[in-house]
């Protein structure tokens, strides 16, 4: 057979030989299927499993030190119990407390917000909304997911070495990151957390090569880029976003490695430490906030996209209604893919850079609010009048649109350069990037996983629960974060140990109390999910083909999820994937693989991109057909 | 397991996997001009930093090299399009020398620099950040070297024409963006030496 010389790819080979029909001569092993899969909706779902593991791990950790700051004068045996030398007589080690907020932060952005939200749903969606069979490389895919399940391993396996794991901060300034005797976690953590980064950064590119590779590539008949969902269009940009930017973060890090033991200054000068005066001279460590800012801002949009490309789409599903400004949307995500490369400074105006710079980085900071601002109100004109049903998959929808508005607007004030002087390193910040990045996000990916659920496992996950699971979290997250604006504006800094230690923010015990029980009782109401998630797998209601009446491509593939999406040929597409509701027609949506020469009762003239031919025909039609109604 | 109703339009298509190529070019290329960059914002910081030296001419030499081999992997290309198999295999071997001595011609000029007093560790960095630029490019270079080796290993297994072809286009695409990168570095070093 002819193709078979071509191939260089085993799988392909299996799908598209002339003899496969039929004969089993590619027997998948348990190891090939749950394990080495190379199959997109199989890594897909190694993603999400992992992802959720290291979030209710990375949760557990927040609850450890949100207790330390509640009640900073009692001793809690059970938490000697559980952690031994890191809680010496049921009080959290100081420089245990300081690695609980470094490992929370790394684990919550790079682990779970950009691996276990990308890798899943570009995995599950791209190839499935774009008619393809798999990925551009299925190797290469599952590499990707390899990867990330060591770097994973090797972080949590710092909880295991004798000084804890890595304690600077998840944006591991130096000087603490680079001088293994700075701090206990600057030892044997830092390298196990730079080791671990390096493998997750090169599992990211590996992702990011692939997804973009297949969007561009690998598209089914006439799905052109402008008839792409939006889902696709924002993994699209956060892949390119993630290819340009994780390098420079890998730049950064070769040279932290080469200042932690080699011993050159390239973020080092005039040091003193334990006494004796340090060698190293003329570096700098505003170099590293250059590098690492460079790539820290692309992160938070590439943690944000994904979720507002699949927010966009769950809207449109459950509103029955098209999302408002497709255009506007698609140039928006792209906006903010330029102009994310131009505002890092913002999180460094108080290093002392030159007020004028601080200027610059604070007018691209407030421009980057106006494409964020268009996609807030098109969500909301998407809800406008529309037909909403209120499943799980769009309350965490809505709860996104309200966190990412509750914690955008706070981003206007730090990125005035003069508030910011007060601002910076306090609470204000934390609760800024917890609303918008954080709360957001999660609720994104929520609102993925609710909504794709069917396609993942063929079953749905039970609504009860979800709503519950829902209504304890967006009240359990306010709870804690609004609070904490005020403590901010007082000036109470970021990653104390204990803020009873000094007179000016003694009075803020009582709220910190509060937020910590509201912080338990938001992770216990992950239980609830949790319980929905694993029991839906075996005994959720079985789904059907299209459970969501929705347009898009995915759901016209096989509820079995079959090996290469669709059994026959993929389907052809004839139109965007947002037409909901439209007039004329007898069913409230038209999946995207429906022609319009079936539609003629609901075509509109823009529908023909300005094809005179079509439009005539159409024309002709509706004079034949309804004499009595004018052509619009 | 599926099964697949046969579908004979659905070629297999390579064209995706050379894009991939180019966009790891791309992130190859970022994270060079992170390291340049770095080098300005660095260098710009005092009066006192800067490469303050004039570089060793084995640099010049290994361009040279560098140059001529890129010249031999596309000749090595362009015979394996004419189904010159010896032919390719010869200049396959030859940009592999070629690879090799660039290799040791870095490694050359670094001991000329440890001689004339320009170490690694440094309280110049921008010193360090020469010996960064050309380490972190002899790791593309390794890296292209294996491609080399991997396309010469299947030239004398008795692999379908298109299957070599597109090892060796993979192979040149990537070598010869490690000479423009090396080109790069070059130039850019030289515009801030003294
Ligand atoms: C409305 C547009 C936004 C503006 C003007 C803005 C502005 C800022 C500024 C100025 C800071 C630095 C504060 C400081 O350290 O003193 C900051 C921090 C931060 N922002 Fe935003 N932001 C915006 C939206 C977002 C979005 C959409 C995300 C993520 C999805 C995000 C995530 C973060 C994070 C993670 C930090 C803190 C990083 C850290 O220091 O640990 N921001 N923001
Ligand atoms: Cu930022």
């Amino acid at each position: 057979m002819a193709t078979a010389l071509t191939v260089n790819n085993p799988e392909l080979v299996h799908v598209h030989n002339d003899h496969g029909h039929g004969d089993h001569h590619h027997k998948e092993t348990f190891l090939t299927k749950y394990i080495f899969s190379q199959d997109h909706k199989m890594i897909a779902k190694q993603f999400l499993i992992t992802g959720i593991i290291m979030a209710v791990i990375a949760m557990i950790l927040s609850v450890l030190f949100r207790i330390q700051l509640a009640y900073p004068n009692t001793a809690f045996p059970f938490l000697q119990t559980l952690l031994g030398r890191f809680a010496p007589e049921g009080r959290l080690d100081p420089n245990f407390y300081l690695s609980l907020v470094t490992i929370h932060g790394t684990i919550m952005v790079f682990f779970v917000l950009t691996a276990g939200l990308s890798g899943t749903f570009s995995n599950l969606l791209i190839p499935l909304q774009l008619g393809a069979r798999d990925m551009a490389s299925p190797f290469l895919n599952m590499l990707s997911y390899w990867f990330f399940f060591t770097a994973c391993i090797i972080m949590l396996s710092s909880f295991f070495v004798q000084k804890g794991p890595a304690s600077g901060g998840w944006t591991i300034y130096p000087p603490l990151s680079a001088l293994p005797k700075a701090m206990p976690g600057s030892e044997m953590g830092m390298t196990l957390w730079l080791t671990s980064m390096v493998l997750f950064v090169a599992s990211q590119l590996m992702g990011g090569i692939n997804y973009i590779s297949t969007i561009l590539n690998m598209r089914t008949k006439g799905m052109d880029l402008w008839k792409m969902p939006l889902t696709i269009w924002a993994f699209f940009v956060t892949a390119i976003l993630g290819v340009l930017s994780f390098p420079v973060l890998v730049a950064g890090v070769v040279l932290l490695v080469f200042d932690r033991s080699m011993g050159t200054s390239f973020y080092l000068s005039d040091i003193v430490l334990n006494g004796s005066v340090l060698p190293n001279e003329g570096g700098s460590p505003i170099l590293f906030e250059h590098l690492f800012w460079f790539l820290g801002h692309p992160e938070v949009y590439i943690v944000i996209m994904p979720a507002m490309g699949l927010v966009s789409e769950v809207m449109a599903v459950n509103a029955r209604k098209p999302i408002f400004g497709y255009h506007a949307m698609v140039y928006s995500l792209i906006g903010i893919t330029i102009l994310s490369f131009i505002v890092w400074g913002h999180h460094m105006f108080v290093t002392g850079m030159n007020p004028f710079l601080g200027g610059v980085f604070m007018i691209t900071t407030l421009i980057i609010a106006v494409p964020s601002a268009v996609k807030t109100f098109n969500w909301l004109a998407t809800l406008w009048r529309g037909n909403i049903r209120f499943t799980p998959a769009m309350m965490f929808s809505i709860g996104f649109v309200s966190f990412f508005i509750s914690g955008g607007l706070t981003g206007i004030f730090l990125g005035n350069a003069a508030l910011d002087i007060n601002l910076h390193d306090t609470y204000f910040v934390v609760a800024h990037f917890h609303l918008v990045m954080g709360s957001a996000a999660i609720f994104g990916m929520l609102a993925g996983v609710y909504h794709w659920f069917p396609k993942m496992f063929g079953r749905l996950m039970d609504e009860k629960l979800g709503y519950l699971h829902f209504w304890l979290t967006f009240i359990g997250a306010y709870l804690v974060f609004f609070p904490m604006h005020f403590m901010g504006l007082d000036g109470v800094p970021r990653r104390y140990y204990a803020f009873t230690e000094f007179e000016s923010m003694k009075q803020w015990l009582s709220v910190n109390t509060f937020i910590t029980w509201a912080a338990i009782m938001s992770a216990l109401a992950q239980v609830a999910f949790l319980y929905n998630f694993v029991s839906s797998i075996f005994f959720g209601r079985k789904a059907s083909q299209n459970p969501w009446n929705a347009n898009t491509l995915e759901w016209t593939t096989p509820v079995e999820r079959i090996h290469g999406n669709w059994p026959g040929e993929i389907p052809t597409v004839y139109r965007w994937s947002y037409d909901y509701s439209k007039p004329g027609h007898d069913q409230d949506f038209i999946p995207q693989t429906v022609p319009f020469s079936q539609t003629l009762n609901s075509n509109l003239p823009h529908d023909f991109e300005d094809d005179p031919e079509v439009e005539k025909m159409q024309t002709e039609w509706l004079k034949k057909n309804s004499p009595s109604q004018e052509v619009k | 397991m599926a099964q697949f109703v046969t579908d004979n339009k659905e070629k297999l298509n390579l064209q995706p996997q050379k894009f991939s190529m180019w966009l790891f070019i791309i992130t190859s290329f970022m994270l060079f001009a992170a390291f340049t960059s770095g080098f300005i914002v660095y260098s710009q910081g005092s009066t006192d930093k800067g490469i303050k030296i004039i570089l060793p001419h084995a640099f010049i030499f290994s361009t040279i090299v560098i140059l001529l081999s890129s010249v031999t992997m596309y000749l090595a290309f362009r015979s394996a399009k004419k189904l010159q198999y010896d032919r390719q295999r010869q200049y396959l071997w030859a940009t592999l020398g070629l690879g090799l001595a660039f290799f040791c011609l870095q490694f050359f000029a670094w001991s000329i620099l440890v001689k004339m007093g320009v170490y690694l560790v440094n309280p110049n960095a921008s010193q360090s950040f020469i010996y960064i630029f050309t380490g972190v490019h002899l790791v593309h270079i390794l890296a292209g070297l294996i491609l080399v080796i991997s396309s010469l290993i299947g030239s004398y297994k008795n692999n379908p024409p298109v299957k070599n072809l597109f090892r060796l286009e993979m192979t040149s695409i990537f070598w010869h963006f490690v000479d423009i990168l090396w080109i790069y570095l070059y130039v850019f070093l030289l515009l801030n030496q003294q």
